[in-house]
């Protein structure tokens, strides 16, 4: 490496000017993101274990343990077995999964995007999956298939029409977020006046939905939408190198290879897919799409979004939203309040960061 | 020519062109910034584009780099439509440097020229070894390797530069293209990064550039397109190119020109119009 001087403002031609903090290592920054994601599986683990111990029915941790190796190894009460097996390792698989699932969508719109703001939340998708659900229950009565198309379709409906509202001359990162914030309003108010037309007991339960709960991670809803998940995200690690050109701005993701407007599309398609299976079973859970990507850059060091700890973060992040939910908080709430304040934490500071560095 | 003469060293008097625009229309939504534009780029040779700002120079080079789609006419890449081929067909052979990128924050030399690599790499594939070489390559050419661990928000706007152009290089393309390179430069910069661009023509490749500085270009360019309003004005050697009434058409710039004194390429000096000091 050659001799700088640390701490010395350099100007630039093509971008904004920045005081440079000195030099940092690069080499090995794959290592890094491993080392990153290795530590957040152990956190995984530990709260997972958390996750299906506790609850009202007692436990100990052996009969946790017990339950999970099964019949051969250990002695397994059926009641402990029900438990942990049936109703407490649904909801933790579901809270890895469905965490790790919407944090990939956020990486993909925020690299498609550049913009550290987009996320399918932001962008009106979790609203229209909210109208789809309500207009389902509305129609379709107490069907829960039925809804949970309903809410599947609002979500891609939401989706499509944001997407040819944007496209105009190929598709402005800029005009595509605000098109999406605009339908997002349209969406909330749409949901407000179907809320205030439902009976009570109605309305309660789809709020509660609508607020993003995992109350609903029963064995029989979770197993089929995560293995959903999970061949999506499998899809993923293609899309990286793609992702990675996008970075570098639309005229020269075209000029070093990309086919753009093919590429862009299905990423995105992608991205909603993986929103619209967690949002079928989980409501529209806010923020972790939105955060789970800047978290993990921030943790590893790199450029741009690191694809694989951005899904370790966002797994642990709603794993453990979902505890102070269900045990911290003095009355059990949606998972969905505690990401939203979460969020909101990170979106200030994420924003008094920006609003320092930039000028 | 005929055949019992010895084969030239250099190409032909009408030289070979692999990159040809035919009857162009460029259009930007509703905006026609060209029409029925036809330029050949000679092989091997370095190409600079002139003319004033608005005169469509940067359409033009994105339409030859495949960017963007002309309402008429076609590009041919080795006498094939340019947009028949796929994307990565097309990067592996012509690469572009546009008018404005973006880094992402904090990435490295290394990374980015990497980045250079994707139209050479299969899905899931890390990089090979050809990979590494392309990369060691142009980080030499463009005498930033010693800059290879460094963050790009790091180094000054020449080095910025030249990073970029190495990313361009480690495409490996025979054709490189490029937007205003030198723009926002000081003059050592910009004669650095277009001694950049002469060792590369030396080396084989065709360059073709959109520069602003008339007596750079004067010196750098092997053959001149000069444009304005959408339309090509005259295209030749700096000599044919470069005379006081092609700047007073093209430009709209009184001028006398003179010989570089070291050089002997055409030299632009702007008529003195000051108020006060009549005009020639």
């Amino acid at each position: 490496m050659s001799g700088v001087d640390p701490g010395r403002v350099r100007e630039s031609s093509r971008s904004r000017v920045r005081v440079v903090g000195g030099e940092r290592a690069h080499v090995g920054l794959d290592r890094r993101e491993v080392r990153v994601c290795v530590a957040l599986g152990l956190v995984a683990l530990v709260l997972g274990f958390v996750g299906l111990w506790a609850g009202d029915f007692p436990l100990t941790p052996g009969e946790v343990m017990g339950a999970l190796v099964g019949p051969p190894f250990a002695v397994v009460e059926p009641i402990a077995y029900t438990v942990v097996v049936e109703w407490h390792l649904p909801r933790v698989v579901a809270a890895l999964v469905f965490g790790a699932s919407l944090a990939a969508s956020g990486a993909i719109f925020q690299t498609v995007t550049r913009n550290p703001l987009a996320s399918p939340d932001v962008m009106g998708l979790a609203n229209g999956s909210f109208t789809g659900m309500l207009l389902g229950l509305v129609v379709l009565g107490g069907s829960w298939a039925g809804v949970m198309a309903a809410a599947l379709a609002g979500g891609l409906l939401t989706a499509a029409a944001i997407y040819v509202l944007a496209l105009r001359d190929g598709l402005r990162d800029f005009r595509f977020i605000v098109v999406g914030i605009g339908v997002s309003a349209f969406l909330a108010a749409t949901n407000s006046w179907i809320l205030l037309r439902l009976d009570v007991e109605t309305a309660l339960f789809a709020s509660a939905w609508g607020a993003g709960t995992l109350n609903n991670a029963t064995a029989g809803a979770v197993w089929p939408t995560a293995a959903v998940v999970v061949l999506l995200l499998l899809v993923l690690p293609t899309g990286a190198a793609t992702l990675r050109q996008i970075e570098l701005g639309d005229d020269l993701a075209r000029a070093t290879g990309v086919a753009l407007d093919r590429h862009r599309l299905l990423l995105l398609l992608l991205a909603v897919a993986l929103v619209s299976a967690v949002t079928t079973v989980a409501g529209p859970i806010a923020f972790v799409a939105l955060a789970a990507p800047q978290i993990a850059r921030r943790i590893v060091g790199s450029s741009g979004i690191p694809l694989g700890a951005t899904l370790a973060v966002g797994a642990v992040l709603l794993l453990a939203a979902d505890l102070v939910a269900q045990h911290v908080v003095p009355l059990t709430v949606p998972v969905g309040v505690v990401t939203v304040v979460i969020g909101g934490a990170y979106l200030t500071w994420l924003l008094r960061r920006e609003m320092r560095t930039d000028r | 020519m005929t055949l019992d003469r010895p084969a030239p060293t250099r190409p032909p008097a009408v030289p070979a062109t692999r990159l040809a625009a035919e009857g162009l229309t460029l259009r930007y939504d509703d905006r026609t910034v060209a029409e029925d534009l036809s330029v050949a780029v000679p092989d091997d040779r370095f190409t600079v584009i002139l003319g004033p700002n608005a005169c469509g120079k940067s359409t033009l080079l994105r339409a030859l780099a495949g960017l963007l789609a002309p309402a008429q006419g076609r590009v041919l890449l080795d006498g094939a439509p340019l947009l028949s081929l796929s994307a990565k067909e097309r990067a592996r052979r012509l690469a572009l440097l546009p008018q404005t990128m973006s880094a992402p924050e904090g990435i490295t030399v290394q990374e980015l020229v990497q980045r250079g690599r994707f139209a050479h790499q299969r899905v899931l594939r890390r990089h090979s070894e050809s990979d590494r070489r392309a990369v060691a390559d142009a980080l030499e050419e463009t005498q930033v390797a010693d800059l290879a661990n460094r963050r790009i928000d790091e180094l000054s706007g020449g080095q910025r530069q030249r990073v970029w152009i190495a990313m361009t290089l480690a495409q490996d393309t025979p054709l490189v293209l490029l937007d205003e390179p030198t723009t926002f430069l000081d003059l050592p910069h910009q004669i650095e990064v277009l001694n950049v661009l002469h060792r590369l023509v030396a080396r084989g490749r065709t360059v073709v550039a959109v520069l602003h500085d008339l007596n750079l270009a004067a010196r750098y360019a092997d053959h001149v397109v000069a444009l304005r309003d959408g339309a090509v004005v005259a295209t030749g050697s700096p000599r044919d190119t470069i005379t006081a009434p092609l700047m007073r058409e093209v430009f709209a710039l009184d001028a006398t020109v003179l010989p570089d004194p070291l050089t002997g390429a055409p030299m632009v000096v702007p008529a003195d119009t000051r108020s006060g000091v009549p005009v020639s």
